[in-house]
């Protein structure tokens, strides 16, 4: 066990290592150089010669890379072009909201889709399984922002069940301690604040939870499909054994394992999708800062610490969860 | 995985032993002069091969797309994908007017909050610049598929291309190839996609195309990379080998074709998320910036957005065409999949 933990952190740091030459490769490739990428409208030959030596883009690429890499570990980003603002602190303000975003997407896509997907197993060939084939078929075919759209129109323009956007009612004074607004207003027992941003919070993650439902009902259903046919799921039923004990022991257990890769590699999905979704209902999340630091002129630090922490989310994820695999699945560990 | 490719052949050599063959050589086995069994021994090869000829071995491809016929979904996704083609060929013929040019009775109906709507002349309305909605809708079949189309191939024939050599290669070749995959698998793909676009000085329908294309990139290797190396050990490679075929050979004629079905599968699927991709990047304003391009994910995703609540017909349509020709290329892959590897049928 501790071998594969080992061997898997190796993986991951070598990973990140050849993303950072990437992004060390990107950086410099930018349209007109790093230079100017960094500079955008307020290049001079003063501040470009300053900004040249105090990066070391004078000095051989390797000890450039070399710095590169330093300020990588140290966590030094620069600041935003922005904003004026260091970058750390630019994305520390924007990733609770994503969290929380991409938390609720996936709390429903878990909480639908597998009872979904198991339902479908269970019946197959019948209208609800032709239904779900049929929901999860039209879920990844729709584009989420358009979605987003839809539901914006229907439930809030048409029926104002639902605030249009933001994270929180403007007014509303709420403490906030971790920037996620739910677990803010519980810890406080403000509850008031935290019903109003749960309010807020539905739509969008909705919106988000699309493509991971429709992923994690297709995995599940196919899943519990081919455990039906095991042997040991006829020998309890041959036992005696009860409905309700073979469904949980034997047919979920077993079903389920494929469902959890499916959710760690559905992290990048949710990352793509909040950036699409975050601009839909002006969340002001991690999604709406990779959008602003594009189309507003584009802020290449946030870009570049964005793109890292995204990589080091997804890959971290994956791995939490081929370990936790371990734990789920005896038979891993055996390996 | 276990290979799925390779399995059916078996069955399919089974089918094609021909029962007068075996008739016959008992007869020939008939103690007999020995010029007289030569004679037999050539009509009995003549035979073989006009029997050969006419039947063959039912082929995979040929036993995978007789399933592929029984299968409903598959057909209801090569119907959508054949009348999309089909539009975007006859695009010019089927348009009622020119999609860029503006007309002025439209133009002149144009205000902050009304876009003109259905007439006799213009049975869509209006688009937000005053062209018939209508032509530009047909002609956006055009670009679409040209978007979609074009970023799959260069992606497939990239991914092919790594793939291949890794799975080809194995050892060190295929572990830098592969650690090279895994970073570019590790970012999300539409963060992978917009770090790509942002290389550009000016973004053009080409950045979008190849954006979406490398991002497909890694997909393509990893899945080909898996089933030739499944392949590396099977008996097929391993009689090439034994009769001292080339590498070279061996690799490019026996086992790329065999792995090139589950490749061409995926490239299925992923033309419709290329162009679900495509019209993400023109939603983050990422995208084509030529006003007169009629393209579905473009209109979907900047008029659309942006007139919504003006006339949300200029989102609706884009995007349910969108949405249709997504699920037809998806419906026609998954069919293939299932008509491939029967064993994947639920």
């Amino acid at each position: 066990m501790l071998r594969v933990i080992v061997r898997r952190l190796l993986q991951l740091v070598v990973t990140l290592i050849g993303l950072s030459a990437l992004v060390f490769i990107w950086l410099r490739n930018l349209p007109g150089g790093p230079i100017e990428a960094l500079l955008g409208e307020r290049a001079t030959p003063e501040r470009r010669a300053l900004l040249t030596k105090a990066l070391g883009y004078d000095q051989p690429i390797l000890v450039q890379y070399a710095k590169f890499m330093q300020r990588l570990v140290t966590g030094d980003f620069g600041n935003s072009i922005r904003s004026g603002d260091p970058v750390t602190e630019v994305i520390g303000r924007a990733f609770p909201a994503t969290v929380e975003l991409a938390a609720a997407a996936m709390i429903i896509a878990i909480g639908l889709g597998v009872p979904l997907g198991y339902l479908a197993a269970r019946h197959r060939g019948r209208l609800l399984d032709n239904l779900s084939i049929g929901g999860t078929l039209l879920g990844i075919s729709i584009p989420i922002f358009f979605l987003g759209y839809l539901l914006k129109d229907v439930f809030t323009q048409n029926m104002h069940l639902f605030p249009p956007s933001g994270r929180i009612s403007t007014g509303l004074d709420n403490t906030d301690i971790t920037g996620f607004f739910v677990l803010d207003g519980l810890l406080t027992r403000e509850f008031d604040a935290t019903g109003d941003a749960l309010w807020h919070l539905i739509l969008p993650a909705i919106t988000l939870a699309t493509i991971p439902l429709a992923v994690i009902v297709r995995i599940t259903r196919a899943s519990v499909l081919d455990v039906l046919n095991e042997d040991y799921v006829r020998t309890a039923e041959a036992k005696g054994l009860r409905h309700k004990t073979i469904r949980g022991r034997h047919i979920l257990r077993n079903g389920l394992l494929p469902v959890v890769t499916t959710i760690g590699l559905q992290t990048g999905a949710l990352l793509s999708g909040a950036v699409l979704t975050e601009r839909v209902y002006n969340w002001g999340g991690l999604g709406t800062l990779i959008y602003d630091s594009i189309s507003g002129g584009r802020d290449y630090p946030v870009l570049q610490a964005l793109i890292l922490l995204a990589a080091l989310v997804f890959v971290l994820v994956n791995l939490l969860v081929d370990l936790s695999y371990a734990f789920i699945d005896p038979r891993v560990r055996v390996r | 995985m276990s290979d799925p490719i390779i399995q059916p052949t078996v069955g399919a050599q089974r089918e094609s032993v021909d029962p007068s063959a075996v008739t016959e050589k008992r007869e020939g086995t008939l103690p007999r002069g020995l010029d007289r069994l030569g004679e037999r021994k050539r009509a009995r090869l003549e035979q073989l091969a006009q029997a050969t000829a006419d039947k063959g071995g039912v082929s995979l491809v040929r036993d995978a797309f007789r399933r592929l016929r029984r299968n409903p979904t598959a057909m209801v996704g090569a119907s959508i994908v054949a009348l999309f083609v089909l539009v975007a060929i006859f695009a010019p013929l089927l348009a009622p007017h020119d999609p860029a040019q503006r007309f002025d009775e439209l133009t002149k109906n144009l205000t902050v909050d009304s876009i003109p709507g259905a007439s006799s002349e213009f049975p869509l309305g209006s688009d937000p610049l005053g062209r018939d909605f209508l032509s530009r809708m047909i002609h956006g079949s055009r670009q679409t598929l040209f978007v979609g189309v074009l970023a799959t191939l260069i992606g497939l024939a990239l991914g092919v291309l790594v793939g291949a050599l890794a799975g080809a290669f194995g050892g060190w070749v295929d572990n830098i190839l592969m650690r090279f995959t895994d970073v570019m698998l590790a970012l999300p793909a539409l963060l992978l996609a917009i770090s790509l676009v942002a290389m550009a000085s000016r973004s053009s329908q080409w950045t979008v195309i190849l954006a979406v294309a490398i991002v497909n990139v890694p997909i393509f290797a990893r899945l080909l990379r898996g089933s030739m190396l499944a392949q590396r050990e099977s008996d097929h490679v391993l009689a090439a080998r034994a009769l001292g075929v080339k590498r070279g050979a061996i690799v490019l004629r026996h086992m790329l074709p065999n792995a090139m079905t589950a490749v061409i599968v995926q490239a299925t699927l992923t033309l419709s998320t290329a162009i679900l991709e495509a019209a993400s990047l023109s939603f983050l304003g990422l995208g084509d910036p030529d006003i007169n391009r009629a393209e579905w994910g473009l209109m979907l995703g900047v008029d659309g957005q942006r007139y919504f609540e003006v006339r949300p017909e200029l989102a609706y349509f884009p995007a349910v065409a969108i949405i249709v020709v997504a699920l037809g290329f998806t419906l026609l892959g998954e069919g293939m999949r299932e008509a491939i590897d029967p064993k994947s049928r639920r």
